[in-house]
């Protein structure tokens, strides 16, 4: 174990210049990244075939550290490059780090339609329920009655179900894990970046900085450890009622199907368009006809 | 672009001569929204960018299509997108991405009336100023004007040209007269056609860095998997590309950004002269107006009026030196435009001859008539 973080620390992060890193000490998003790094470490792809981009956020800086092709792209449009180069190269495994205000609020039409698309890209999504760089503001998976720097008097919306709403969306996989669980989301995050087709990875994270504190949820000791106890696996959560899995996180795949990728069948109807459109141009240039003349 | 006469006239859309200079730029990625005025443009690469092997992509709205261009653009692909006002403006976000990050590719606003839904099938000049300023922060950037269905094509392959040559992104301003006007033009051979393609880093990946200076001040730009990994942000970034918050470097890449624009504007401002070697009186227009304006200038001619026409293709930067010869030569300059006066503002800022600026504005969806503008030649 201690080799292989010797070789992370050796082989991914770009030391010179790039750190320390902005993120506070404790944040969830360190462990993210260490597990991301394993995960791509562990499937042996190299770090020229890896493209992540990120958006706008604490979690959008994580690509600034690590030697993949990285991009930070703006708020909630991250999903958006990313289809942009997976189309235009296929051949790159792209994935993308996003926040839960980033991919749900302003990105939220971007998500569900990368999953409709089913394009093969891996989003993994940072859920820490706030707004952590802009100051603790409430984000569409901050908790009802949850209170944070525009909800002062306790929340008055609800939640989204990140998963469950890839899951609607059409995502060909989605898992779900926390911060705590750093082998499960190794494991979990390497499954994601397998699957071909448009996988989503929610990562339940904290920020014991902006969300933590206001709730009273403690440190970043205490708020991970809350995720341990919350957590109970999918397998365990179909066995029990909603009352028993009300504030519980349930941990594992959501869902994996299989289904036509469009990224692949694109190139399957561009192969037949473009080999019909050359026999035509051949038969005309026969004739003497240049192309641009159709 | 030498046109070879023997060539077989071919009758043209403005919007499918659009898709044809692209085409014939290298443009193989595609991303789009539908929008009237501009929706042939996609319906068209729909169909044919499958068969040049390039890709095709609708996505859920023009923020999404302008974030699809330019991640293919970051994989070496030349990209566009095509659109019109209401979609413009929400482009508008990622186009700033695309000029601090230095992203060749293509934005074609085919104008209709506004603000917001407006005139969707009525033609203007609105957005001038928006393709200028429309994103945040201080930048430059290239805007083209197309009048002509001969000109959708030229000028499309001289936005690509453009945008490889200065890694920036380039917008063209079309309007609806041009977008759906047939015309039957000769388009030239591929192999007469100039391309321009971005110059590529060739020092070893450990020396590149992708955002320096160098004798162009445009540095040479990689695609993402050719083994120059390296950091894209849209945070303000020293040469290697990652976020500074030095002054100093900060003043430096801003200042290369400007640079690089001002070093090539000869290259860069494209004017089209009309009768005015002995001019007296001259229009400058841009878009369908011009064609307009040229038929008054001729018109004007046959009344003894020495009048001329300057047609601008450069909106932006805007062509200063061209413009000002002129306005140092006539008495009067008569800016029509389907606007309040958009580009007469730049006109008048750039008028230190004293030359008298006579502004015509048109805002309700309908073209400048030829009589219209020859009313002002026959009587200023
Ligand atoms: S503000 Fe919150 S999310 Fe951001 S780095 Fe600090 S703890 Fe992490």
């Amino acid at each position: 174990m201690l080799e292989r973080a010797e070789i992370i620390r050796k082989e991914y992060l770009r030391h010179d210049k790039k750190f320390p890193h902005v993120w506070c000490p404790g944040c969830g998003n360190g462990i993210v990244m260490g597990a991301l790094l394993r995960a791509i470490h562990s499937i042996g792809l190299s770090k020229d075939e890896v493209v992540l981009a990120s958006g706008i956020g604490c979690s959008g800086r994580l690509p600034t550290y690590v030697d993949f092709n990285t991009i930070h792209t703006t708020h909630g449009r991250a999903l958006t490059f990313a289809t942009g180069i997976k189309l235009a190269k296929p051949e790159l495994s792209v994935l993308t780090v996003m926040g839960d205000g980033d991919a749900t609020a302003i990105g939220g039409n971007h998500f569900i339609h990368a999953a409709r698309r089913n394009i093969d890209l891996t989003a993994i999504i940072i859920n820490n329920a706030t707004y952590g760089m802009t100051g603790g503001q409430y984000s569409p998976a901050t908790p009802y009655g949850a209170k944070s720097t525009t909800s002062v008097y306790g929340h008055v919306e609800h939640a989204f179900n990140i998963a469950e709403l890839a899951v609607a969306a059409g995502a060909s996989f989605v898992a779900r894990s926390t911060v705590y669980h750093a082998s499960h989301l190794e494991q979990m995050i390497k499954k994601a970046i397998e699957k071909r087709g448009f996988s989503v990875m929610e990562i339940i994270s904290n920020c014991h900085v902006q969300h933590g504190r206001r709730n009273k949820l403690g440190g970043a000791v205490e708020m991970i450890n809350g995720f341990k106890e919350r957590a109970v696996t999918i397998g365990k959560a179909e066995k029990m009622n909603p009352e028993e899995l009300e504030g519980k996180i349930t941990i594992g795949v959501l869902t994996d199907v299989e289904k036509p990728i469009s990224t692949d069948e694109y190139r399957r109807i561009a192969a037949e368009a473009k080999e019909k459109a050359d026999n035509i141009t051949k038969a005309k240039e026969k004739n003497g006809i240049k192309r641009y003349e159709e | 672009m030498e046109l070879n006469n023997t060539q077989k006239k071919v009758l043209l859309q403005g919007n499918e001569a659009i898709v044809a200079g692209a085409l014939a730029a290298g443009c193989r990625f595609f991303a789009g929204y539908p929008i009237t005025p501009a929706s042939e443009i996609s319906e068209i690469l729909s169909v044919k960018l499958p068969e040049f092997g390039g890709t095709f992509v609708q996505m859920e709205d023009e923020i999404a299509s302008m974030g699809a261009v330019l991640g293919a653009s970051l994989a070496g692909v030349k990209a566009m997108t095509a659109t019109s006002g209401p979609g413009f403006s929400l482009i508008q976000e990622n186009l700033g991405y695309g000029c601090i990050t230095e992203v060749p590719c293509v934005i074609v606003n085919v104008m209709r009336g506004g603000p917001s839904t407006g005139l969707p099938t009525s033609p203007a000049q609105g957005d001038v100023q928006m393709a200028r300023w429309g994103t945040h922060g201080d930048h430059p950037i290239i805007v083209l004007a197309v009048s002509s269905v001969a000109d959708c094509f030229s000028v499309t392959v001289r936005a690509f040209n453009l945008s490889e040559k200065y890694r920036t992104p380039v917008i063209i301003l079309s309007d609806e007269v041009v977008a759906h006007t047939r015309e039957s033009v000769i388009l030239p051979e591929p192999d007469q056609i100039r391309v321009f393609d971005r110059v590529k880093p060739d020092v070893p990946p450990e020396w590149y860095k992708p955002y320096a200076d160098n004798n162009r001040s445009v540095p040479d730009m990689s695609s993402l998997g050719d083994g120059y990994r390296h950091h894209v942000t849209g945070l303000v970034h020293d040469e290697k590309g990652f976020p500074t918050q030095n002054p100093q470097e900060i003043k430096q890449f801003l200042t290369r950004i400007h640079k690089k624009i001002s070093k090539g504007f000869q290259d860069i401002q494209i004017t089209k002269n009309h009768h005015m070697e002995d001019a007296e009186v001259f229009v400058i227009a841009y878009g369908s107006v011009a064609r307009s304006a040229l038929r008054a200038v001729r018109d004007a001619r046959k009344l003894g009026v020495k009048a001329g026409l300057v047609q601008l293709i450069t909106l932006f930067p805007f062509p200063r030196k061209a413009v000002d010869t002129y306005l140092r030569q006539c008495r009067v300059a008569i800016v029509p435009e389907m606007n309040m006066g958009q580009m007469s503002r730049e006109v008048g800022r750039v008028n230190q001859a004293g030359c008298r600026i006579v502004k015509h504005n048109r805002i309700d969806g309908q073209l400048i008539t030829p009589e219209e503008i020859l009313k002002h030649l026959t009587t200023v």
